[in-house]
């Protein structure tokens, strides 16, 4: 049974450790979790838990520009990223970093010709680029500034700009890591729907993300990381109703916390996690107290 | 109230000529813990580097315990308030965490006869982040939040009256900003004026007495953080967001402004009587 689910598995991990050169510790112990095609997979822990060197090695990033020893092995639709072509990686998994200022190549001035950077680098025929170009700037509402410079857009604008660039590419794997939390709130929210239209797209979507009030609404699952171990890997209502959830130092929703300080759990024994969770319990309770 | 630390008078403030990202400033800041709100580009940065004295008022003045800013040096000023850089590697370049913390007050108290002195007050500033077990280490092998916490006990150890932080939580986990939240309590018992720029509205509802909001160089509202949180349109104009338990309380239909869970809680026993 468990060979079926990781050969359907968009992408697969089994027993991952990873350590950085003349680190002392390693990042990464014994990680093993699978993730289906189209599925959207947030990554928690507390800072230094392990999350960014995840997502590296789920780019590959790691061995290609961190090196060091990579143990058990890491799939994606079967193939081995450590050692898969470069090309076929770029197609298969984009990245989107936590400052947008590191992402955009700084080389273009004007938002269109930074989205094309990456497709020229592809060698994508020039009619294909323009058209792939046209539908990621509409579909982050980014298509009226595609002349301005990348510098004049707001925090918001740059990292719906590098989400769009990556896009364009065709990945079928994107990973965010922490791609709000340099933005203020309405870059925030602008962000976070930029990625429910990803997963209406089918793209499969890993994000990192501490605002687990935004993060619950968008993903089918959690990965709770503490120390390079993966404690967890469940629904968000499992995940925040786990009696020793405080240990991790990772927090909670305030909804989640509310309803636990009232002992108001859901029908199905788990604490709410998102705001209409929330509103539902408490205006029941309202009607029938 | 208590008496005004910072006075700020008809204040302007131009990079380029005659455009000006903080326009008509008349503020002034007490031991009241305060939050300064806006979004991206509202000017927040820029306000505080003026108090700071790192950029001169175009036009209007910012007295600082009673000194014009005009009238004073950014190493006299120094000694009366600190500013903690939203990136720490705008500010660290010692190779060791000792050290970088010792840096800023060996320069003010370099008169200072008690050789002690210095090494004994960068001591307690590490004691309150909680960083006095990595003396020898290098600022750089610290975490982020490690690193953040460094830049503020660099600050604090100067022991100045004032102490401003910019978005302390950004890229922190809610662990680190527990503990952020406990040290500006920390430096408000102790007699600080904390002003803290931020764009996390959980963490203003929970910590801040007062919030003054910044919107295109102007102060759009200023007062009781629960006041200021309760005006939706304000909010909404500067394109900020509600607090999720004020969100919440407003889905509810409750009279009040719920900041912490324990005001949600209690609120929320006398609307479900109200409802019987």
């Amino acid at each position: 049974m468990d060979n079926v689910s990781t050969l359907s598995a968009k992408i697969s991990i089994e027993h991952l450790t990873y350590r950085y050169p003349f680190a002392k510790n390693r990042s990464l112990e014994d990680i093993t979790l699978s993730i289906d095609a189209g599925q959207s997979i947030g990554i928690i822990g507390r800072n230094g838990a392990g999350k960014s060197t995840l997502c590296y090695t789920l780019s590959g990033l790691i061995p290609r520009f961190f090196h060091g020893k990579i143990e058990g092995s890491i799939k994606i639709d079967g193939e081995d990223v450590p050692t898969m072509s470069v090309e076929k990686l770029i197609r298969k998994v984009g990245l989107v970093l936590q400052n947008p200022f590191s992402q955009i190549s700084g080389a273009k001035m004007t938002v269109y010709e930074e989205v094309a950077f990456g497709l020229e680098n592809l060698g994508i025929e020039k009619d294909e680029m323009h058209e792939r170009i046209d539908t990621v700037l509409k579909q982050f509402d980014l298509y009226k500034k595609k002349d301005e410079n990348p510098f004049e857009l707001s925090g918001g604008q740059l990292q719906r700009l590098a989400i769009a660039s990556v896009l364009a590419l065709q990945p079928e794997i994107l990973i965010l890591d922490e791609p709000t939390s340099q933005l203020d709130p309405r870059g925030t929210t602008e962000v976070f729907e930029a990625i429910s239209q990803l997963k209406t797209l089918g793209i499969t979507v890993i994000i990192v993300e501490h605002k687990f009030e935004k993060l619950v609404e968008y993903v089918d699952k959690i990965a709770l990381l503490n120390d390079g171990k993966l404690v967890e890997y469940d629904t968000a209502e499992k995940i925040f109703s786990m009696p020793q959830i405080e240990d991790y130092g990772v927090g909670q929703p305030i909804y989640t916390a509310l309803c636990k300080r009232m002992g108001l759990k859901k029908p199905n024994g788990y604490y709410p996690v998102s705001f209409n969770e929330t509103v539902t319990l408490l205006n029941g309770l309202k009607m029938y107290e | 109230m208590s008496d005004a630390v910072i006075k700020v008078d008809g204040l302007w403030f131009a990079y380029k000529d005659n455009e000006y990202v903080l326009q008509d400033i008349n503020i002034q800041f007490d031991d009241r813990p305060t939050a300064i709100v806006g979004q991206n580009g509202a000017g927040k940065t820029t306000f505080v580097k003026v108090l700071k004295g790192l950029l001169k008022p175009s036009k209007g003045d910012v007295w600082i315990s009673g000194t014009n800013t005009k009238e004073t040096t950014v190493a006299q000023l120094s000694k009366i308030i600190g500013l903690v850089f939203q990136n720490p590697s705008d500010q660290m370049f010692k190779s060791k965490v000792i050290d970088e913390v010792m840096f800023g007050p060996q320069n003010i108290w370099k008169d200072k006869k008690d050789k002690n002195f210095v090494y004994e007050q960068s001591i307690k500033a590490l004691k309150i982040v909680e960083l006095d077990n990595k003396l020898e280490e290098h600022p750089y092998d610290l975490t982020l939040s490690e690193r953040k916490l460094l830049c503020l006990a660099s600050v604090i150890a100067m022991d100045p009256k004032i102490v401003i932080l910019d978005e302390p939580t950004i890229a922190q986990d809610r662990f680190s900003t527990k503990k952020i939240a406990g040290i500006i309590e920390e430096l408000v018992k102790d007699g600080k004026v904390v002003l803290t720029i931020t764009h996390d509205m959980d963490f203003v509802a929970e910590n801040f007495e007062r919030t003054v909001i910044f919107y295109q160089g102007q102060v759009l509202d200023d007062g009781p953080t629960e006041k200021v949180l309760s005006n939706e349109e304000n909010v909404a104009t500067a394109h900020l967001e509600l607090p999720n338990l004020v969100r919440l309380a407003k889905a509810l239909d409750f009279k009040t402004t719920p900041l912490t869970i324990d005001d949600f809680v209690e609120e929320f026993s006398t609307y479900k009587k109200a409802g019987d």
